[in-house]
């Protein structure tokens, strides 16, 4: 099997004395979308958190594409095509459109012409940020506000997104219109995906395969379809939540 | 089903335009409301008077008539003011303005500066025999200067700093210093100052690197506090609380502007006059405040700019974007501190003396007032700004024990009509093809 573009091991972090994670092992292939839920509090924004080494991994190994990035800086991390979408999509509220999807590109070193192609890749995904681009960030809806968040990371030309919970808050209607572009990212320009939600009905279908954290472990792990079928996952995420 | 949507519509217009119209019994009642709080507030502090008399017995007298009066200047006062906030209407946010509010303040926008430049370049030709005024331009000059610096901090970066008059201290004293134990002329010092000002920018951001908010505006208060005490206590460079005096004059690139041989006037062959260097003092503040603006400008177009707008807006984000958050708040600093200096040295070479008692927390208040006055990051509102407080204050000297109550109550007006500052629009500065055609949009939809 060929190495896997982002694998984690045995990766332990905390915030003070709370240990979020226990020693997680995640993989992700080339191509891939891999779905990561979980409870409120689990440790899923953790993990994402600690592969931008904010907080630091203090025990185990992250390896991008072979390469340990475990002890690199916070601001390396975006350099090495990893990009990432915040919980709570975190834009630039007084910052037009524009400048948001900018600011996706402006740290990374990212080349002109790759600007350009980034900046036409994310109007044709989401065309109504084109129509938006002057707009300030805080005055566009919930839902703009997600394709915006998405749009920006995008602009730095990744080869891994991060995306945490990207549907939250959103309308149905609108959070479906979310991971059909995320889906799009991943067929068309063969983008690997590594999407964290509390939505494991819609994560769970949209990827190949899926993790299930809980309490900063992962408990199972399987194809998509796999994770959908089991009672604990239904009881746990599915139905209401209730049983976890 | 056709003729029935525009009802709605209609409905949804009528009460729009009922809410922008006058409501007066609102307006009555709120000016009542303020005049009985004013009668319970005054009547004991202004509608009796108690005294000890001589023997200790309470002495008291009434002065129904300027209760009355104060109490109807309040009514009066609160019906004017209801009467300009509807007339104006605040502008917070970018909907509650019409495009005629946002035409005629973006036609401001782009007249008023240079108009103003213009006025400010001429202002020596105009006023060359009334020096006061001149003084006057210089001292407002300076003040936009120290203006703009801080915007980089405090406007832009959103780095909340109270110790803002530390910089301004150390390019002041590092210009005397130099000058005065070496000899060095005012045109290498104020580089020399710039660089120590950043320094000491960068120093005092290392420690400040993890705090926000009010903590962060604790610790820079703090920082300009023990800057003035060092420079009190530290006698034997600074001279302590006597300060440092005679402190050289600037030249005019070497030449002096002095009634000497070699001075301006004799080379020129014109009759000396005190004001020649009152002149070049004016254009060379004016000088330095526009290479603060130009490089503000400058800056905030090119990606450190932008990261450090970006680093108000939200830092977490910032990091997922892969800004290095360290050097973006340190560079903010220095550069802030850079301008504090210059503007510091300059005051040095003006003033031909100085002492702690120019650095007190006072200045970096009024500082800090002008920036959020100005708009939080606007350059014209910063400038603006410093016109009308550095003006203001001029103008009220005559009624010196009144000046700090007009200036709190023009602040607290202020912000009611104008929360986000005078100018508190911000300029974009990506323009993409797509940018005009969906400007005009806007404004439609705005309407
Ligand atoms: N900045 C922080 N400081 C301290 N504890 C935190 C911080 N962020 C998260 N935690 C704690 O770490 C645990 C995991 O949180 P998080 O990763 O946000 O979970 P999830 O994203 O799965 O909801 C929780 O117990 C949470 O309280
Ligand atoms: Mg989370």
């Amino acid at each position: 099997m060929t190495t896997p573009l982002l694998a984690i091991r045995g990766l332990r972090a905390a915030y003070g004395k709370i240990e979020a994670l226990k020693g997680v092992d995640l993989d992700i292939a080339q191509g891939e979308i891999v779905a990561l839920i979980g409870a409120n509090g689990a440790g899923k924004s953790t993990l994402m958190m600690t592969i931008f080494g904010k907080p630091r991994a203090k025990a185990g190994r992250i390896a991008f594409d072979g390469q340990d990035i475990t002890e690199v800086p916070t601001h390396h991390i975006a350099r090495l095509r990893i990009a990432q979408s915040p919980e709570g999509r975190r834009i630039f509220p007084r910052m037009s459109v524009a400048e948001n999807l900018q600011m996706g590109a402006d740290a990374t070193e990212t080349s002109e012409a790759d600007r350009a192609a980034g900046l036409e890749r994310v109007l044709t995904l989401f065309p109504r940020l084109k129509e938006r681009l002057t707009q300030r960030g805080g005055t566009l809806s919930g839902g703009e506000q997600q394709m915006l968040a998405i749009g920006r990371a995008l602009m730095s030309r990744p080869r891994l997104l991060l995306l945490d919970e990207p549907s939250l808050g959103l309308a149905p209607l609108i959070a479906r219109q979310i991971f059909e572009a995320i889906r799009t990212l991943n067929k068309q320009d063969g983008l690997t995906v590594l999407i964290v939600e509390q939505n494991a009905n819609h994560a769970l279908r949209l990827a190949h395969r899926g993790y299930v954290m809980v309490n900063g472990l992962i408990t199972l792990s399987g194809s998509g379809a796999e994770l959908l079928q089991r009672p604990e996952v239904r009881a746990a995420y599915l139905e209401g939540g209730r049983g976890a | 089903m056709a003729p029935l949507t525009p009802a709605p519509a209609a409905a949804a217009t009528a009460a729009a335009a009922k809410k922008r119209g006058l409501d007066v019994a609102f307006i009555f009642k709120k000016s009542l409301i303020s005049a009985l709080v004013a009668l319970v507030l005054f009547s004991l502090m202004i509608g009796v008077r108690t005294e000890a008399g001589p023997t200790g017995q309470l002495i008291y007298w009434t002065r129904f008539g300027d209760l009355a009066a104060m109490v109807g200047a309040v009514f009066a006062g609160s019906i004017v003011v209801e009467l300009l906030r509807w007339w104006w209407g605040p502008v917070g946010t970018v909907h509650s303005v019409g495009p005629k509010v946002q035409g005629a303040l973006s036609f401001a926008g782009r007249v008023l500066p240079p108009l103003m430049l213009g006025f400010t370049f001429l202002m020596p030709v105009i006023f060359y025999d009334q020096r006061y005024i001149l003084d006057l331009g210089i001292l407002v000059l300076t003040y936009v200067m120290l203006g703009w610096g801080l915007n980089v901090v405090v406007g832009l970066a959103g780095l909340l700093d109270l110790g803002y008059v530390a910089f301004y201290a150390v390019g002041a004293y590092s210009y005397a210093l130099l000058a005065t134990n070496f000899g060095l002329s005012f045109w290498v010092c104020l580089p020399l100052a710039g660089i120590l000002a950043a320094f000491w920018g960068v120093l005092l951001g290392f420690p400040v690197l993890r705090l926000r908010g009010d903590y962060l505006a604790i610790v820079t208060l703090a920082f300009g506090e023990i800057i003035r005490l060092v420079i009190i206590n530290w006698q034997s460079l600074t001279g302590g609380p006597n300060g440092i005096s005679g402190i050289p004059r600037p030249t005019m690139f070497g030449i002096p502007l002095t009634p000497a041989e070699d001075g301006l006037a004799a080379r020129l062959g014109i009759e000396f006059s005190p004001t020649h260097r009152i002149v070049f003092l004016f254009y060379l503040i004016l000088a330095l405040a526009l290479l603060t603006n130009w490089v503000t400008i400058r800056l905030r177009r090119l990606p450190i700019g932008r990261a450090w707008e970006a680093l108000r807006e939200d830092e977490v984000a910032c990091r997922a974007l892969g800004i290095n958050t360290t050097t973006t708040k340190l560079t903010a600093f220095a550069t802030g501190a850079m301008f504090g200096g210059f503007a510091g040295a300059f005051f040095a070479t003006r003033q031909g003396f100085i002492s702690p008692e120019s650095f007190t927390f006072q200045e970096s208040a009024l500082v800090l007032a002008i920036v959020v006055l100005g708009g939080m990051g606007s350059q014209l509102g910063v400038a603006l700004a410093a016109v009308a407080m550095i003006g203001g204050f001029e103008l009220f000297r005559g009624l010196d024990q009144y000046r700090m109550l007009v200036f709190g109550l023009a602040m607290v007006l202020l912000m009611i009509w104008r929360p986000r500052g005078l100018i508190g629009h911000r300029a974009p500065t990506v323009f993409l093809e797509q940018s005009r055609a969906i400007s005009s949009d806007l404004v439609k939809e705005g309407r």
